[in-house]
């Protein structure tokens, strides 16, 4: 309750909430505003946003209706988003607590994969997984997911270590309770906080590699992403500059209001932390 | 003499994950359908299967899986990174004609954010919570939150199309020789625009981490006794702050490196600079997985010599972690 009050209190995680709320409210009324497929042809190719009031941010250089495939791309984003953050914090997690509550050796190993992990340019990792595995949306999800752990796990880890020595956890484990029991029901919910804020910043990185590997044209050239309406607005550059400009300023305004979201969550989660600023 | 020890230990425990890293890699190419000679077939637009076998044993993949690994990291420590069919040239070569554009890019870069983002996170930081750090802070969170390719592409529109300043791209003006003086200043207008565009976002990262260092130091004890000796404000900042406050930024470089390598992929690409990144995606899209292998092993070596002379630095800052051991 007082870290939702605190959340509330702070301006900056208000105007984050607002601006993820918009992107939201874009992706699941896309269907009803935008019923007809974003990447069908709707009219005269580029047209000046306003030129036609039919298109009220004009039209790309095959004819497609750029508000409909931004709507649409809101989804996406999110959903991508959503999803690799989730398989990211969750591999995490798992390795971060495992090497963290046990130590020794099992420490060591996880630890020398994550620096693998780390050492590697997450980019170029994620581009040899798609020219492994191929790019549909799945497959893109999964790679974003799968490169974007690392930090997850040195912080779950880091929370790991300090936690399994403290007394309440000594206590249980003199009850006899099992380590599940320890690692998922005593240790997990306090080493939480930190990794749920640091969650924000591995949504905001898989929402921009999703959409430099669309831009790129490596992503699912299927489904209207921002990164490859972008990426298609290059060919007509140096005068139709809008194709491109318009879908960037939807990921900036959307990684903005997951870091301010993010930073909100810290300001409340941990109020310590947030004192000196 | 102590800290070079140190870091050369840090150097050789980074050795078994670099072996982890060519070995994962090696794995995960087998999983990709097609091998090298079924591309060159491709190409060639087929042939008959004893020639497919002859050229599986040049390229060595006549043997199993198990054999063709260590095989090929037995080669690499001849530095031998094979064959690229699609450029008909060894991959080394390849890649070392390519890797100059990004080294100098990702210097040029770093070089941008780092000094940027220590004077603008002390600036933040001597005017906390007054409107100079609401303004720096707030540029802060746009610039994190910019895409890099996009930026690139509007400082294009904007600086090489409108205005036509700088160039839009490319590592030098290819319809005049220059040499010397000319041909630096050519190169250094050419790079410009990928400076910017690939640093903005670590000058947000740098900024902000600087900032938050700077009001943790100058809350510290031995700044209140500057302050009692009656040493000025800027004397305080620049003699005993910025030594201290500058610790986690020169952590970050580390931490950031793969990033930044990362980052020049999709940067180089907007800017057509034929570099490594470049080349990791025409590999990608031309299905060179040799060379792409290479890159990945050349990457990983680039990032652990940026963490060796970061460790070196850190102990040179940082004189407790030297003495210590």
């Amino acid at each position: 309750m007082r870290a939702a009050k605190a959340y509330l209190r702070s301006p900056a995680a208000l105007m984050g909430t607002a601006i993820l709320f918009a992107v939201l409210v874009m992706g699941l009324g896309a269907n009803f505003l935008y019923p007809a497929d974003p990447l069908g042809l709707a009219g005269r190719p580029l047209q000046w946003p306003g030129a036609d009031p039919r298109f009220p941010l004009g039209t790309d250089p095959s004819g497609r209706d750029i508000a409909a495939q931004l709507f649409h791309g809101a989804r996406i984003s999110l959903l991508i988003g959503v999803v690799a953050t989730s398989i990211a914090v969750v591999i995490g997690i798992a390795i971060g607590a495992l090497a963290g509550f046990y130590g020794g050796i099992v420490d060591t190993l996880l630890m020398r994969v994550t620096e693998a992990f780390q050492t590697l340019p997450n980019f170029l990792l994620l581009l040899v997984l798609v020219a492994v595995f191929g790019s549909t949306m799945e497959t893109v999800t999964v790679a974003i997911g799968l490169v974007s752990w690392p930090p997850v796990a040195r912080l779950t880890r880091a929370e790991f270590l300090t936690l399994r020595t403290r007394d309440f956890v000594q206590a249980c484990r003199v009850q006899g309770l099992g380590d599940a029991h320890l690692i998922l029901r005593e240790v997990l919910p306090n080493a939480l906080p930190p990794v749920i804020v640091y969650a924000s910043v591995v949504m905001a990185v898989a929402i921009l590699l999703e959409s430099a590997l669309a831009f790129l044209q490596l992503s699912d050239p299927n489904v209207p992403s921002w990164g490859n309406l972008i990426g298609l607005g290059r060919s007509v550059l140096r005068t139709e500059w809008y194709v491109s400009a318009i879908p960037g300023v939807a990921i900036l305004l959307t990684i903005l209001g997951v870091s301010l979201v993010g930073q909100g969550l810290n300001d409340a989660l941990n109020p310590r932390l947030a004192s000196g600023r | 003499m102590r800290v070079l020890r140190l870091a050369l230990r840090r150097l050789a425990a980074s050795l078994p994950t670099l072996l982890l890293i060519l070995a994962g890699m090696f794995l995960l190419l087998q999983l990709a359908p097609g091998d090298t000679v079924d591309a060159l077939m491709a190409q060639m637009g087929g042939g008959d299967p004893a020639l497919a076998e002859e050229l599986r044993r040049f390229y060595g993949l006549d043997v199993g899986i198990a054999a063709q690994l260590g095989r090929y990291i037995l080669r690499l420590l001849t530095l031998d990174l094979g064959f690229s069919a699609i450029y008909g040239k060894p991959v080394a070569t390849v890649i070392l004609e390519r890797l100059p554009p990004t080294i100098l890019l990702m210097i040029s870069a770093l070089s941008f954010a780092f000094f940027f983002g220590l004077v603008l996170g002390v600036v933040a930081a001597r005017r906390v919570n007054r409107w100079p750090d609401t303004l720096i802070s707030t540029l802060g969170l746009v610039f994190y939150a910019t895409p890099s390719f996009w930026f690139g592409l509007m400082a294009i529109v904007l600086f090489s199309v409108y205005l036509q300043w700088l160039p839009a791209g490319g590592f030098g003006d290819i319809t005049q020789s220059l040499t010397g003086i000319a041909a630096v200043l050519d190169i250094a207008k050419h790079l410009v625009l990928p400076t910017l565009t690939l640093g903005l976002i670590f000058l947000a990262i740098y900024l902000r981490i600087m900032r938050a260092s700077m009001l943790e130091v100058l809350s510290l004890d031995f700044v209140r006794t500057a302050r009692a000796k009656g040493l000025n404000e800027t004397r305080i900042v620049v003699r005993h702050v910025l030594r201290n406050a500058m610790l986690p930024m020169v952590t970050l470089i580390g931490l950031q490196a793969g990033t930044m390598l990362g980052g020049s992929v999709v940067v180089e690409s907007v800017f057509a600079l034929p570099g490594l990144g470049r080349l990791a995606y025409e590999s990608v899209v031309q299905r060179d997985l040799n060379t792409l292998l290479g890159i990945v092993f050349v990457s990983a070596l680039l990032v652990i010599s940026i963490n060796f002379v970061v460790d070196i630095l850190y102990a040179r800052l940082d004189p407790r972690i030297s003495s210590d051991t």
